[in-house]
Parts: structure tokens; C-alpha cells; sequence
């Protein structure tokens, strides 16, 4: 309805998101990352471990799926530094948030991954004679890591998205290089428009990339 | 660290209603305009199957702040102009429809294909082989992803406060605002979202296991 759309000024500032995108996929590499490393240990000490443990994981796991990320990034970067005596820049609140956030998501998916490994193949193991630490790394985790293959792609290209979350408190990612030349120059149509275009492509990018992966590693269940 | 919590509950009350006021609607709508794209993608004609995917892959391709942001500060630039409710709920709910549209057709598509085809052999017309046939065990496995989703729009809707709605979170800012206790004040919210979503996910657990009976 009359409005001409002049991609121009976008160009101009496309430092501006090209930087923001690399920006969130380091957040989301990183926070992904981290959230593996939180996610094995406590999925195996969630399958092992005793009943208070469990509890203790289980809460975790709910309490962080069951609230929003964005009052979690309020929480962790206005909240905590005003009781502790430290303080941390936003793009480190915002990792450290979404790590905590990725763990609790992917315990769930580790959890339920051990719990498909075949009960032959850990009985196969001992049989071998292997110990159970043995078992664990040559058999169970890498057999669950390739039966979970489908739902990590999910998950990762969801907390891709999630890192979008970061331009409230003002993390230079690509949310909110598109708020700066929006508040720049008003070219805000345009500017969304290329956004979701910078999404979409890296998102459904991060995707395929994981299905060519699936295809060569993932088993079924 | 309580009487401050205490303190605010007052002021947190209204933004809880709008909360919830929201998620109410975005669902109701999503599930209605939702559950007929479904049904479109998977018995629609080739154009129509193409228009739908499309609209669900983008959407679920974006991140739901960007397209909050597309409606809220650039709908208005093609003469749309809606006032923040409005912009948050259509926002909120274009996303929603895009997942209650990949629900219906993983539910539909769970239901054998000998179903369908027996329907046809006894005469059964479509909309009459959709009512009687695929949709009573289609519902089974479309009801617990549902419920869970209904979670999402919750914790999705605490976003709209980026658009100056006064919904909990937007509540729980302004108090912040006025008493800096920031870490008490958060994690009451949490708190308060999580029994809301809590309960919600506990449904959507028993639907699953009241269901578990059926076996592919």
C-alpha cells in the first residue's frame, strides 16, 4: 500500500548484521557447547546415579524448560551480579544463560538416548569383559549419540533461533544489529525482511548440514 | 528478600491475567486456523500443499522475536496498524499456527493408510472419512504435542513485554524498576511461569500415557 521498499541503507550497514550473524552463531557454537558437556555428564549421572541425584537433575531439567528464556537472561545478567560480589559482560551472561538453558534440553534428549541403547550391546560388553567405564565410553555413549542424532539437529537449530533472545540485553547479535539500523535509518521492513532471509538461510544451512551427518551416522531406533 | 516478593504481588497480578489472557487466545486461534492448514497439507492439492509448507517452514525458520518485531514496527508501514495486543497476539499466533499445522499432519500421518482406504471402500465421503475415521485416532497423537505446545505459547508470550504490553514479565520489570531487587524479583517470575507451565506439561504426561496403548 504505498511504501516503496528501498534496500539501499541496509546495504550500507550490512557490516551490521553480517557481524551480528557471526556473533550469534559463536553464541549459539558456544552455548551449545557447553550445554553437550552439561548435558552428557548429567544424563549419565542421571541414569546411574542414586535417587537424590536424580531428583536433583530432574528438577533442574524442569525448572529451566518450564520458564522463559528471556527471564532467564534477565535473571542471570541484572539478578546475580547484584548479590555476588562479581560482575560479567552481557555477551558472557548471555552464554553462560543459554548453556544452563541448552543443558537442561539436552539431558532430556541424552537421558532418553541411553535409555534406548540396546540392553544386548551393554550385556555384549560385559561379556567382553569390559568394565563399566569401558562400557559407557565405547558402547553406550556412542551408540547414543548416533540414536539421538534427529533430535540434537532439532535442538540445535532451535537454539539458534533462541540466541535472537540476546539483543535485550543489548549482545551485539543479528536481532539487534536489525534494531540498530532500524532505529538508524526506519527502513524497518526492509531490515526485517533481510533478517528472516539471514535466518532462514542459516538456520535451514545448520539444518542440512546435520541431515547429511544423520544420513552418514545416525542409526535407527 | 520475601517482603519484597510480598510487596509486588499486587502489581504482578494484572500482568499474570494478560499473561494468560494471551496464551488463551493465541492457542485458541492457532488451533482453529492451525488444524484446517494441516488438513490442507496433507489432502490438499499440490498448490495449496506448496503454499502451506512454505508458510510453516518460514515461520518455523525464524526466530519469534524477529517476527514479533516484523509486526509490532513494520505491518503499520503497509498501512496495518495495530496497536501492541493485537500486533503480540497475531505475532505470537502466526507462529503457533505454523506448529499446530506440523502436529496435525505428524498425527494424521500416524494413522495407517488401510484406515483411509477402508473408509473409501465403504462408500465413506471425505469430509465424512476425516470426521469418523482419521480424526478420533488422529486426536490421540495430536492431543499431548498440543498440550506441550501450549507450554511454548506461555513462555513465548513473555516476549510481548518487548512491545510494552503489560504481561507478567512487563509487570515484574516495572516493580524491578521501583525497588531494584532484581534476583528476587525474577525469580519469583520464574517461579510463577513454572507452575504454570509445570502443570501444563504433568497434562500433557498423562494424556501421553492415558494413550500409550496404541502401538505402531
Amino acid at each position: 500500500m504505498g511504501y516503496d521498499l528501498n534496500f539501499t541503507l541496509i546495504w550500507r550497514h550490512f557490516d551490521k548484521l553480517w557481524s551480528g550473524l557471526i556473533l550469534s552463531l559463536e553464541l549459539a557454537i558456544l552455548s551449545i557447547g557447553i550445554g553437550i558437556v552439561i548435558g552428557l555428564i548429567l544424563a549419565v549421572i542421571y541414569v546411574s546415579g542414586g535417587r537424590i541425584a536424580r531428583a536433583l537433575i530432574a528438577a533442574y531439567v524442569e525448572l529451566i524448560r518450564n520458564v522463559p528464556l528471556i527471564l532467564l537472561v534477565y535473571l542471570v545478567f541484572y539478578g546475580i551480579p547484584t548479590v555476588f560480589d562479581f560482575a560479567y559482560d552481557n555477551t558472557t551472561s548471555f552464554v553462560m544463560t543459554l548453556s544452563v538453558y541448552a543443558g537442561a534440553y539436552l539431558v532430556e534428549v541424552f537421558r532418553a538416548g541411553l535409555d534406548a541403547v540396546p540392553k544386548g550391546l551393554i550385556d555384549a560388553g560385559k561379556a567382553i569383559g569390559l568394565t563399566p567405564w569401558q562400557r559407557l565410553v565405547h558402547v553406550r555413549l556412542p551408540t547414543m549419540l548416533r540414536m539421538t542424532l534427529p533430535a540434537l539437529s532439532n535442538t540445535f537449530v532451535s537454539l539458534f533461533k533462541d540466541t535472537s533472545v540476546a539483543s535485550v540485553i543489548a549482545v551485539p547479535e543479528l536481532t539487534y544489529g536489525a534494531q540498530w539500523i532500524n532505529f538508524n535509518t526506519f527502513r524497518i521492513m526492509e531490515v526485517y525482511l533481510v533478517v528472516t532471509g539471514l535466518y532462514l538461510v542459516t538456520g535451514y544451512a545448520i539444518l542440512l548440514g546435520l541431515r547429511a551427518l544423520e544420513r552418514r551416522y545416525s542409526i535407527g531406533r | 528478600m520475601l517482603d519484597q516478593v510480598l510487596y509486588a504481588i499486587p502489581f504482578l497480578l494484572p500482568g499474570l491475567l494478560v499473561t494468560i489472557e494471551v496464551s488463551l487466545i493465541t492457542v485458541a486461534i492457532s488451533t482453529v486456523i492451525g488444524v484446517a492448514l494441516g488438513v490442507g497439507l496433507v489432502y490438499g492439492q499440490w498448490p495449496l500443499r506448496w503454499a502451506i509448507r512454505g508458510f510453516s517452514d518460514i515461520i518455523r525458520g525464524i526466530p519469534i522475536l524477529v517476527l514479533l518485531f516484523f509486526v509490532y514496527y513494520g505491518l503499520p508501514l503497509t498501512g496495518i496498524n495495530l496497536n501492541n495486543f493485537a500486533a503480540a497476539v497475531l505475532g505470537l499466533t502466526i507462529f503457533k499456527i505454523a506448529q499446530v499445522i506440523e502436529y496435525v499432519r505428524g498425527a494424521i500421518e500416524s494413522v495407517p493408510r488401510g484406515q483411509m482406504d477402508a473408509a473409501k471402500s465403504i462408500g465413506l465421503p471425505f469430509h465424512e472419512r476425516l470426521a469418523y475415521v482419521i480424526a478420533p485416532q488422529a486426536l490421540r497423537r495430536f492431543l499431548p504435542p498440543w498440550l506441550n505446545g501450549v507450554t511454548d505459547a506461555v513462555k513465548g508470550s513473555a516476549l510481548i513485554s518487548l512491545l510494552g504490553v503489560g504481561d507478567l514479565l512487563f509487570g515484574i520489570q516495572k516493580v524491578v524498576g521501583r525497588t531494584y531487587e532484581p534476583l528476587a524479583l525474577y525469580c519469583f517470575g520464574a517461579l510463577v511461569y513454572f507452575a504454570l507451565n509445570y502443570a501444563l506439561s504433568l497434562a500433557s504426561r498423562a494424556l501421553e500415557r492415558r494413550f500409550s496403548y496404541i502401538r505402531e
